[in-house]
């Protein structure tokens, strides 16, 4: 995810800059008042470290190897903002020594990498994992989803800054002079690449390593402490709401999902056959609610009700996974385990 | 053997970073154009010679560029073969990537036909060369800066440009713990190896990965603890004092005015 210079123009080097220099002084001044006067030995060696986990080459089936970010551990271990600036100086010096990620292009690579990847995965970790104990595997859930997450949503800005290009900044004669790709095949590409490639490796070692951390160096992950609320859940209560109270706006629109055509639908759109395997399981499976709405009801009514209806059955059934989880947790009593060390 | 090529991968990967480093410091201190400037003024130049690398707008400008480079590169006495290794080493994974595909599928004029069916279009050729030669200019301008500049100079002169004193402390202390945890790490790999006789399914590689990466962690937090009491019992108060010494001479003042003047032609030339 690396962009080399000369694939984003100037201006969007500059733009990438300025939006990642607000994020760097919050990040400063937050990590200065934790760790004061430790914050440059605390943060350059664990800069150090997150430039060497980049480093590793990971196995991965098939025989060959891939790199991992970590910027979701970091974050985890360290605290959001102490991640943004590790990692940025990490890239830094990738930049700077190693040519990998250009100059210009260092804020745009900060951004995605040091500031989206971080700042998501943890977020997703903490709603997963807040007012567990510090030994919880709900922590390595929240630790492999949130670096996962953080990393397809780093690649998705990535893959926006690079789809812009062609549209913005071309010659007379249409011949892009940066990144070739518009949004439509540069999105989708980083996108799948990172759902599926790199997405599964950095999950694997951010959990990996969480799991082990657990077992061995639980001090080193903050446990919130019992019974405390961590006072930020409303957000994501308040965004959640949001997004259920906006499901009427599905209502405005007639067209159909793309790819999520039914058969009859099919036809309509002008293909002028249907193929033989989709009518065969077409209707295989009698959804309870077709199309989202009961019989014999209006079809507005019909639609807000499923929408209740699925808002339920999600949160109970999330309930149930919380609650099977927390049950799984309580009665283990930590017991220092013999695990032989690496190395 | 799959276990054994994937401890072998990381041993020689990071060996190679080692060396690379190595070749570098010696090749700072010989005596060349570039070694001899101030380096504010070359951090400054070079980076406006990046910048008007991203802004030019046509094949041959980039070409020219990629001349004076070399010119550059032959007059601090960096061996051509070893300088066009550091830039090239990066640039195909990204390249092959994006520009070779841009080549076949941006639509335009017809350049090569085969059968009546266009293959590469102008426009396709023009795009890939322009990404290919912008990314190998703006790469070795990074590469030459970093091979003629000391890292304590390079410091010094991100501190003089008002870089935040805190981000420029934790680069150059970064940049030397980088080197005592690839050496421990390196160690790590090489015992492991040396106890491997037969192979391990990439999945108990990865949790063998995932254990050496928590105590290198571990390692790191103890390390921060014990660095940083160090640096309190010698009178640490959070600041770093350095000693500046910059002096501007003649030549930094003819580099100046040679890099402006260059720079003006080549954005001027952007609208012939």
């Amino acid at each position: 995810m690396h962009i080399p210079d000369g694939y984003l123009s100037p201006a969007t080097c500059g733009t990438m800059y300025a939006v990642s220099v607000p994020f760097w002084y919050l990040a400063i001044n937050r990590v200065r008042k934790v760790l004061t006067k430790r914050t440059v030995p605390v943060l350059a060696i664990f800069a150090a470290f997150s430039f060497v986990l980049m480093m590793f080459n990971v196995p991965i089936p098939g025989g060959t190897t891939a790199h991992a970010v970590g910027a979701t551990l970091l974050a985890i271990v360290l605290g959001p903002w102490a991640a943004v600036l590790g990692i940025s100086v990490a890239l830094g010096i990738q930049a700077l020594f190693f040519g990998d990620g250009g100059l210009l292009t260092f804020g745009a690579n900060c951004f995605n990498m040091a500031i989206v990847m971080p700042l998501v995965g943890y977020f997703i970790y903490k709603v997963i994992s807040s007012n567990s104990e510090a030994t919880s595997p709900r922590r390595i859930l929240g630790a492999v989803m949130g670096s996962y997450i953080g990393i397809v949503a780093a690649s998705a800005a990535a893959g926006i800054e690079l789809g812009i290009q062609p549209a913005l900044f071309h010659a007379v004669n249409g011949t892009p002079l940066y990144a070739p790709y518009a949004l439509n095949v540069a999105l989708p590409a980083m996108l799948s690449a990172h759902l599926a490639v790199a997405g599964p490796i950095e999950a694997a070692v951010t959990g990996g390593v969480v799991a082990y951390l657990l077992r061995t160096h639980s001090s080193l992950i903050k446990a919130d402490t019992p019974g405390k609320k961590e006072g930020k859940l409303w957000i994501l209560w308040g965004a959640l709401g949001l997004l259920a109270l906006a499901t009427p706006l599905g209502l405005l629109d007639s067209g159909t999902a793309w790819g999520e055509w039914g058969v009859d639908e099919l036809q309509n759109i002008g293909l002028g056959f249907i193929p033989q395997g989709l009518q065969k399981f077409a209707g295989w499976w009698p959804a309870p609610l077709p199309d989202y709405g009961f019989p014999r009801m209006g079809a507005v009514i019909g639609y807000i009700l499923s929408a209740l209806v699925g808002i339920a059955l999600v949160s109970f059934l999330l309930w149930v996974l919380g609650r099977w989880l927390n049950r799984k947790n309580l009665p283990k009593q930590e017991v220092p385990s013999k695990e032989e060390s690496a190395g | 053997m799959k276990g054994e090529g994937f401890l072998t991968k990381n041993i020689s990967s990071f060996t190679h970073l080692l060396e690379s480093v190595i070749s570098t410091e010696n090749l700072c201190r010989a005596q060349g154009l570039l070694q001899g400037l101030d380096p504010r003024v070359k951090v400054v130049t070079l980076v406006l010679f990046i910048v008007i690398v991203g802004l030019a707008r046509s094949l041959s400008i980039l070409a020219i560029i990629f001349i004076l480079v070399l010119t550059l590169s032959f007059l601090s006495k960096v061996s051509l073969v070893f300088f066009l290794k550091r830039v090239f080493l990066f640039i195909p994974i990204f390249a092959a990537v994006i520009a070779i595909p841009a080549l076949f599928i941006t639509p335009g004029l017809p350049l090569v036909t085969i059968v009546g069916k266009v293959i590469i279009t102008e426009q396709g050729a023009r795009t890939a060369g322009l990404l290919f030669l912008r990314v190998t200019d703006s790469l070795s301008f990074g590469v030459l800066l970093i091979l003629t500049t000391p890292w304590t100079s390079l410091l010094a002169a991100l501190r003089w440009l008002r870089m935040p004193s805190l981000l420029v402390d934790i680069l150059g202390m970064t940049y030397r713990y980088i080197f005592l945890l690839l050496h421990n790490t390196n160690s790590m790999f090489l015992a492991r190896r040396s106890r491997t006789i037969g192979s391990f399914s990439s999945g108990e590689n990865r949790r063998w990965l995932a254990r050496a990466l928590t105590t290198t962690m571990a390692k790191s937090q103890h390390l921060s603890e014990e660095v940083y009491l160090a640096m309190l019992s010698r009178g640490y108060q959070g600041e770093i004092r350095v000693l500046n010494d910059f002096k501007m001479k003649l030549r930094d003042f003819l580099w100046i005015a040679f890099a402006l003047i260059a720079a003006s032609i080549l954005l001027w030339s952007n609208h012939l």
